[in-house]
């Protein structure tokens, strides 16, 4: 189980090489939409690049719920 | 009638990373061909083929290189170098059209999205993969690149495909669509599975030991074609708009013709006709008659027959007017782009016209006695001054066969 500033740097990583979003600005209070200009079809490539990074399973129904960077982070670490 | 012209261009191609340098590759006859030395190509039959000169993920942004196919990122380099070429210029996004041809479209992501369901499941495949595969892709990012609102458009007629987007652009902007319109082609098919399937159609050069003699349009020693990719676009612009914003007017896209075979879906036919029906289109469309073409830069692929065909269409078409025009091939230099050769053939021309210098066509040791034309092997061959029109050649597997009038300014 990764801890929550594992995930936290993980995602980040991923985040910036799916939408080059710097990784410093890829923190708990973001949202992927409104903050950091994600689009929908990045969310899904970011969730994939979640699963196979932290072993962790995110079904399609919980993906809508992950609205800001700590929702993301809370969910696989506690995943 | 609304006269379009050329007001400015961009390429990547086999011999240059961009317009100019294609150009001056062109007039110094160099070959773009070379041996795919990628463990992929270790067991086709051929080896060959003509790489673009330069790789678009050293000239785009990696996020946005990575949301498209290899196809949408050559037309999108071009494009940025075709719109910064015409100034740039502050216009009326709703008047502005975009037309970017390909063959084949984003076949390596379909093959690559393939794998990864094969090998990872269904899960895994990206939902960038439809966005990028699909033919009329880089057309939709150039389109969104430049704002372009009056239409973003792609014809896919083979091996014809550029040349199309040529004319279906000059008809946007003759028909009161928009003021000015991108138009050109893409084409990304340097993969093992194209390569199989041409070489499987006995369509391919397969001289894997020499490949910068493999293309060799009109020499009686041809033997197929040389896969090339790349990307050209010419901004086309009614002249009445390029003159109110002082733009540089290249040449003028004075006619074309289109018509159908009707015979195979992948070999010509024997005596040319649909050809000859398309250049002869051309020139009546462009209001011209057969002694005002000074010269053709034909599709001459390389092939047995192809070059055979295309060159008795041109001696039915213009009988012996014909004598008195030269050819060339570029398909000898930068290889068959597919999509992208009628666009980065049009682009040929323009500077032909422009510069009035003709490129030679490479490789032709031994002209094919077949032939009795006029083809500038040693070049380039200086044109006179004065008003001159030329032709460019574009077919199709389907049947397609499409003729562009360029005339110069």
């Amino acid at each position: 189980m990764a801890s929550e500033q594992e995930v936290q740097d993980g995602l980040a990583d991923i985040v910036n090489e799916i939408a080059g979003v710097p990784q410093e600005d890829v923190t708990p209070g973001k949202s992927f939409t409104d903050d950091l200009d994600i689009d929908s079809l990045s969310m899904v490539e970011i969730v994939q690049a979640c699963e196979d990074k932290f072993g962790v399973s995110i079904p399609d129904d919980q993906v809508k719920n992950l609205k800001t960077v700590g929702d993301a982070i809370s969910y696989i670490a506690n995943a | 009638m609304t006269s379009i012209v050329v007001t400015g261009f961009g390429a990547i191609t086999p011999i240059g990373g961009d317009a100019a340098a294609t150009w001056a590759a062109m007039l110094a006859g160099t070959s773009g061909a070379a041996v795919l030395d990628e463990t992929w190509a270790a067991d086709l039959p051929v080896r060959i083929a003509a790489p673009a000169a330069v790789d678009p993920s050293d000239v785009l942004d990696r996020v946005e290189a990575r949301r498209m196919d290899r196809c949408g990122q050559f037309a999108l380099i071009a494009a940025r170098e075709a719109w910064a070429h015409t100034g740039s210029p502050d216009v009326d996004k709703t008047r502005l059209g975009v037309v970017v041809a390909s063959g084949i479209g984003g076949l390596i992501t379909t093959l690559t999205a393939y794998d990864t369901l094969r090998d990872k499941g269904p899960r895994r495949v990206s939902p960038l993969a439809i966005p990028m595969l699909m033919p009329n892709s880089a057309a939709g990012y150039v389109g969104i690149e430049l704002g372009a609102r009056a239409g973003v458009h792609t014809p896919v007629s083979a091996c014809a495909s550029g040349t199309e987007a040529i004319a279906y652009g000059a008809d946007m902007i003759r028909t009161g669509r928009a003021d000015i319109v991108l138009a050109g082609g893409t084409e990304a098919a340097i993969h093992a599975l194209p390569l199989a399937a041409f070489a499987a159609m006995k369509a391919l050069s397969s001289r894997n030991d020499d490949p910068s003699a493999a293309s060799r349009p009109w020499d009686v020693d041809r033997d197929g074609f040389l896969l090339g990719e790349g990307a050209a676009i010419l901004v086309l612009e009614s002249a009445e708009h390029a003159a109110g914003r002082g733009a540089t007017a290249y040449a003028e896209i004075l006619g074309a013709g289109m018509s159908s075979d009707a015979h195979h879906i992948a070999q010509p036919d024997p005596v040319g006709t649909g050809a000859a029906t398309a250049m002869r289109l051309a020139v009546e469309n462009a209001g011209l008659g057969l002694g005002d073409i000074a010269h053709v830069n034909a599709h001459a692929t390389s092939t047995p027959l192809g070059d055979i065909g295309e060159a008795q269409a041109i001696r039915t078409v213009f009988g012996s007017t014909a004598d008195d025009m030269c050819l060339t091939g570029s398909k000898s230099m930068i290889g068959h782009l597919l999509g992208a050769a009628g666009a980065v053939e049009a682009l040929a021309v323009v500077l032909t016209l422009h510069e009035r210098l003709v490129p030679p066509t490479i490789n032709v040791d031994n002209l094919d006695p077949a032939i009795d034309l006029d083809i500038v092997t040693d070049g380039p061959r200086k044109l006179p001054g004065g008003d001159l029109a030329a032709l460019n050649n574009s077919f199709g597997f389907g049947g397609h066969n499409i003729a562009l009038v360029i005339r110069s300014t």
